[in-house]
């Protein structure tokens, strides 16, 4: 008999919760979302997208023609700016990979997770053992919320970091000049391109809120996750169309390219503002009705 | 441990879906503390809604229940901690090992000591058979190791009620036999055991109490002998020449008479009969005895007398 037998034949001690113990699940749920394959299978498409930019802009430039045609054209707005910058700069490799990926492989990844955050355990029939547990409908829901937001940061992190190393490895590094045309030190972009990532992981919160919420909604995880994705596509194809302009300050993608406003000299604060503020709205409205729907929700797969 | 009041008590327990399908109807339930308990009802009659209400998962349309005295779904974060369940079969995580699938529930609970974790894991593997395929994948898995490590996530600590909904499902009859000991171990340990159960012998072989649930409406409850005796006992005759022991048994006031080979089965009459008087009798008449004798009230006559019907799946 081993020392663990002991254990569970101790006389039941009335247990309370401690408030360090109930971390435990955040940790679990980090633990299960970034250990998951799946989850991995997205950032190693993630890590790719910089790493592909990388090599396209050095093959269209080793011939010593003209840069920013081609570069494979991801971007838009003021992303190709990036572009023809990154053979004088590889730091421009991280700026264009984050504005190639933001529209559409960022958020895409964000709703895979987070739709199917809640929804898919629901489907396995793993939340009712996680409810009856007990984890507390509140406290599950902040786990995986907090996970959702940890994918967040992370998935930026490292379409940002392949994107650094592989523009240091392909391309020169030097000081940076920046949209409005001043020069600054390496270090100081270095210090911008941080800050330009924290913006862009801020700006993925309205769609990880809204793929939460849509969590709540069905038992299924695939639904979920479609719908979340469908909802990105849908919101920036409505940003596209001129005659829709009175919604598209609602918009969640409206100010996604404002990380840009970084790079310049002053920083132009004004869409960065309202970005922030607009993915606060997100996350304050779909996380109370997500909350609503969940604590009041039968459970009944 | 004070030993107040029931550890599953119901008043008018009522469930309806939004569909307006009625699936748990005024339910008075009570299951005594240290009782072995077996809830009983052919597949749709509400079993599993009883069971998710009182675990908190589903809000109850109208009526009261309470866990260990606690009100539900209330009080769920001081008392689901108290309780063990398997709730409609396992659902654990394909891509993590047992243990990891284990570690993970535990970490759900918040009155779980993580330092204690591992240990208190590893000793629920053992105790259901387990430790040896701990570190394998839950995704392969057979059925009944599935079944084994869902009970092993509701003894992850020392409950003071396990709530186990068809735990025997999808065992090999050696497994079956395994869990069945593990109940009773359990129940010595001073653990109240509700169980649920389409099976009427498994119910009759660890129970002490049980509960017969028919269209979301409890139709008995009380001690299992109590169930079995009020279905008197049936009388079988067997015999090469069933025909003749049919008209003498009728004479007799012998009544629902079946014949099946050589054996004749029937209900004896409500007046007292002698047994030995009626044999005499057959032997009178020609007929040629080879066995003789009632059979013992099961809990399956017992349902069927309640329910007036076999025990299939309600519509």
């Amino acid at each position: 008999m081993s020392r663990a037998e002991a254990g569970t034949l101790e006389a039941p001690a009335p247990r309370r919760p401690r408030p360090l113990w109930t971390l435990a699940l955040f940790r679990s749920e980090l633990a299960i979302t970034f250990r998951r394959w799946r989850t991995l299978a997205l950032l190693g498409v993630l890590a790719a997208v910089p790493i592909l930019i990388g090599i396209a802009v050095k093959i269209e430039t080793s011939d010593g023609g003209g840069v920013g045609q081609g570069g494979g054209g991801g971007g838009e707005g003021e992303a190709p700016a990036f572009f023809s910058q990154i053979t004088n700069n590889g730091i421009f490799l991280l700026f264009a990979a984050l504005a190639a990926t933001l529209p559409v492989f960022l958020p895409m990844a964000i709703g895979v997770i987070a739709g199917d955050s809640i929804a898919g355990e629901a489907g396995a029939g793993t939340l009712r053992y996680l409810l009856v547990a007990p984890a507390g409908r509140t406290r599950l829901l902040l786990a995986k919320f907090t996970a959702v937001l940890a994918f967040c940061l992370v998935a930026t992190l490292v379409v940002a970091v392949t994107g650094l190393a592989t523009g240091a490895l392909l391309f020169p590094l030097g000081d940076i000049t920046l949209i409005s045309g001043t020069t600054v030190s390496f270090g100081d972009g270095l210090v911008r391109a941080l800050g330009v990532a924290a913006v862009v992981a801020l700006s993925l919160v309205g769609i990880a809120t809204v793929g939460v919420f849509i969590s709540t909604l069905t038992n299924s995880g695939i639904a979920a996750m479609a719908t979340t994705v469908g909802l990105v596509i849908t919101a920036q194809i409505l940003d596209t169309i001129p005659q829709l302009h009175a919604i598209h300050p609602y918009l969640f993608p409206h100010y996604w390219l404002s990380f840009a406003d970084l790079l310049r000299d002053p920083v132009y604060w004004d869409d960065l503002v309202k970005n922030l503020g607009l993915q606060g709205l997100y996350a304050a409205v779909f996380g109370s009705a997500a909350w609503a729907r969940f604590t009041a929700k039968d459970i009944t797969a | 441990m004070e030993e107040t009041g029931a550890a599953v008590e119901t008043r008018g327990l009522t469930k309806r879906y939004r569909g307006g399908q009625l699936a748990v109807d005024g339910l008075d339930l009570t299951v005594p503390r240290g009782s072995v308990f077996g809830f009983l009802g052919p597949n749709g009659s509400g079993k599993t809604t009883t069971i998710r209400m009182l675990m908190g998962l589903i809000e109850p349309t109208s009526g009261a229940a309470r866990l260990l005295g606690e009100p539900m779904p209330r009080a769920a974060r001081g008392v689901l901690p108290r309780v063990g369940a398997l709730i409609e079969g396992p659902a654990l995580y394909p891509y993590l090992t047992g243990r990891d699938n284990l570690l993970r529930y535990d970490a759900a609970d918040p009155t779980a000591d993580p330092r204690t974790r591992p240990a208190r894991v590893a000793s629920a593997l053992d105790r259901v058979g387990l430790a040896a395929a701990a570190g394998k994948k839950a995704r392969a898995y057979s059925l009944g190791m599935k079944q084994r490590l869902g009970l092993a996530a509701a003894l992850l600590q020392p409950r003071e009620l396990l709530v186990l909904d068809e735990p025997t499902n999808g065992l090999d009859p050696q497994g079956m036999r395994e869990i069945r000991s593990l109940v009773r171990e359990l129940a010595g340990e001073g653990t109240t055991v509700f169980l649920s159960s389409h099976l009427l012998d498994e119910i009759e072989q660890v129970c002490t109490h049980a509960a017969v649930m028919a269209q979301g409406k409890l139709i008995t409850q009380g001690t299992v002998a109590e169930l079995a005796a009020s279905s008197r006992g049936r009388l079988s005759v067997t015999t090469p020449d069933p025909a003749d022991a049919v008209r003498v048994l009728k004479e007799h006031g012998v009544t629902d008479l079946v014949v099946l080979d050589e054996r004749v089965l029937g209900e004896l009459p409500q007046t007292p009969l002698e047994l030995a008087d009626l044999n005499a009798a057959l032997v009178r008449e020609g007929v040629r005895v080879r066995a003789f004798g009632t059979e013992r009230a099961s809990l399956e006559d017992a349902f069927v007398a309640l329910t007036g019907e076999g025990f299939d799946v309600a519509g």
